[in-house]
């Protein structure tokens, strides 16, 4: 679904992605872990080109999304991506939020988007918060507004992206909740996250980064019981 | 002492009388009022739009994706801007209005056209680094959440950035609506004729300047306060969606 060869990614002088070569294929569900500065987020951000690549080239479905040509808002409308901190647009009311996307790049009509807003709303159990105002709710509400406002673009990827770190630990378990389901409906997602919980009970693959590189992956049970790379012992060991 | 001050406010009466009612004067005041008026409503819009053009460019320019070659036309548009921004907000007001007035045009006679052109291009300035300000202080995630959804970047900005953004700087805007309506008084010094025109004319035909200049300056004052009450009440409205 998604191959990306030799990306690289710097920031001034800064190498943040140092040539990552990588293959994604339907109904995966990749996590990517690692400590703070390892380049996983802007690893996350390039395959939606919110971060342009130096070098390298990214391909979705057959389609070059780093060729200057792209259409890149077309790509992006197939790729649904949840923020560590929400970022619901807070002049909006809860359903303008879900349904302003779909209706403007006019993949729906806006009674068809507001039935698709209520019906996404009842499988948070958010309905009755679809009038409120982003600032009206708490920080596990808004982040499981920010995943069904996604899905209204019936994305054929998710890209999560540190969406719990942001959150108070309570809060957690809801929306992972969530993520656990779609998973389960066989939906392709990528997830920076450092939840080893979910990495190891929802993800079919996890990659350790570490300055740019992916320095080891494996299924979950096999990276987790038996890591091989002293980088990922000691990280591990931190974490766990 | 306490004489004197009895016989000022014994002379204060006809005063008053002498510099707003006598010979209808205050049709003048009114008529004076109203060019102020027209001044700051005509130089805010001419301004607004000028500098909302300004905004646009300089932010389309900075915002450019990295890597891609960058648009001469912007580029050359967003010097062009610089150069406006740097060199209005640089000079003094008042310099300004008479190089428009004996330099530029200095072929026209009415100096409320003249005004309008001062203040509006003056204002435009200072609207466009307003608005500046309010794009650039919108969180880089909330144009990201817009565009990673797939909306392009001019629905990005109108339905995501710039109300939020109109939010944020609606008191600097009322301000620079404030700092404008004053200012307007400027307009006095190249002949315009508006109301500080109308007060010092009459002061000088009647000899005596108190009663106008403080009945005017208390105009000014009262039309700010009016404004200030009302821009307070549209900003309570604007905070509905931050209510909890």
């Amino acid at each position: 679904m998604i191959v990306v060869k030799d990306l690289c990614k710097s920031f001034g002088d800064h190498l943040v992605l140092d040539g990552i070569s990588e293959r994604i294929r339907p109904g995966e569900k990749v996590v990517v872990i690692g400590p703070s500065g390892s380049g996983k987020s802007t690893f996350l951000r390039c395959l939606n080109l919110l971060e342009t690549p130096t070098s390298g080239s990214i391909t979705f479905e057959g389609q070059e999304i780093t060729d200057p040509k792209a259409d890149i808002n077309a790509i992006r409308r197939q790729m649904g991506m949840v923020f560590q901190h929400f970022n619901l647009f807070p002049n909006m009311t809860i359903r303008k939020n879900i349904t302003l996307a779909p209706v403007r790049t006019k993949l729906m009509t806006q009674a068809e988007a507001d039935d698709t807003a209520t019906a996404l709303l009842k499988r948070v159990n958010l309905e009755e918060k679809a009038d409120a105002y982003p600032a009206q709710l708490s920080g596990g509400q808004k982040q499981r507004i920010a995943i069904v406002r996604a899905l209204a673009m019936k994305p054929k990827l998710m890209l999560f992206d540190e969406p719990t770190s942001a959150l108070d630990p309570e809060m957690v378990g809801e929306v992972l909740e969530v993520m656990k389901e779609l998973a389960e409906e066989g939906m392709t997602m990528v997830v920076v996250t450092h939840e080893m919980g979910f990495a190891r009970e929802v993800g079919t693959r996890v990659l350790f980064m570490d300055q740019g590189h992916i320095l080891e992956q494996n299924e979950p049970r096999f990276f987790f019981d038996n890591p091989r790379e002293p980088r990922t012992i000691e990280f591990l060991s931190k974490v766990l | 002492m306490i004489q004197s001050l009895i016989d000022w406010l014994e002379g204060i009466g006809p005063r008053i009388h002498m510099a707003f009612f006598e010979a209808d004067r205050w049709k003048l005041y009114l008529q004076g009022f109203g060019a102020t008026m027209q001044l700051t409503v005509v130089a805010l819009i001419f301004g607004v739009i000028l500098g909302l053009v300004v905004a646009m460019v300089r932010t389309a320019h900075d915002q450019q994706r990295p890597g891609r070659r960058k648009n001469p036309l912007l580029g050359f548009l967003n010097a062009l801007c610089q150069v406006y921004t740097t060199v209005i907000r640089g000079t003094p007001m008042l310099v300004q209005l008479f190089i428009w007035s004996f330099v530029i045009l200095r072929a026209e006679r009415n100096k409320i056209l003249v005004g309008f052109v001062g203040l509006g291009v003056n204002s435009g300035a200072y609207v466009a680094e307003i608005i500046r300000g309010g794009l650039m202080s919108v969180d880089i995630g909330q144009t990201e959440a817009g565009r990673s959804l797939g909306l392009n970047y001019l629905d990005t900005m109108r339905f995501i950035v710039i109300p939020q953004a109109f939010k944020a700087i609606l008191p600097s805007l009322g301000n620079e609506f404030i700092t404008l309506f004053k200012d307007t008084s400027l307009v006095q010094a190249i002949g315009g004729m508006e109301l500080l025109y109308y007060a010092y004319t009459l002061g000088g035909r009647t000899f005596d300047y108190m009663p106008p200049l403080i009945g005017i300056a208390l105009m000014y004052l009262v039309v700010v306060i009016i404004f200030t009450w009302l821009q307070g009440k549209l900003e309570r409205r604007l905070r509905q969606s931050d209510r909890r």
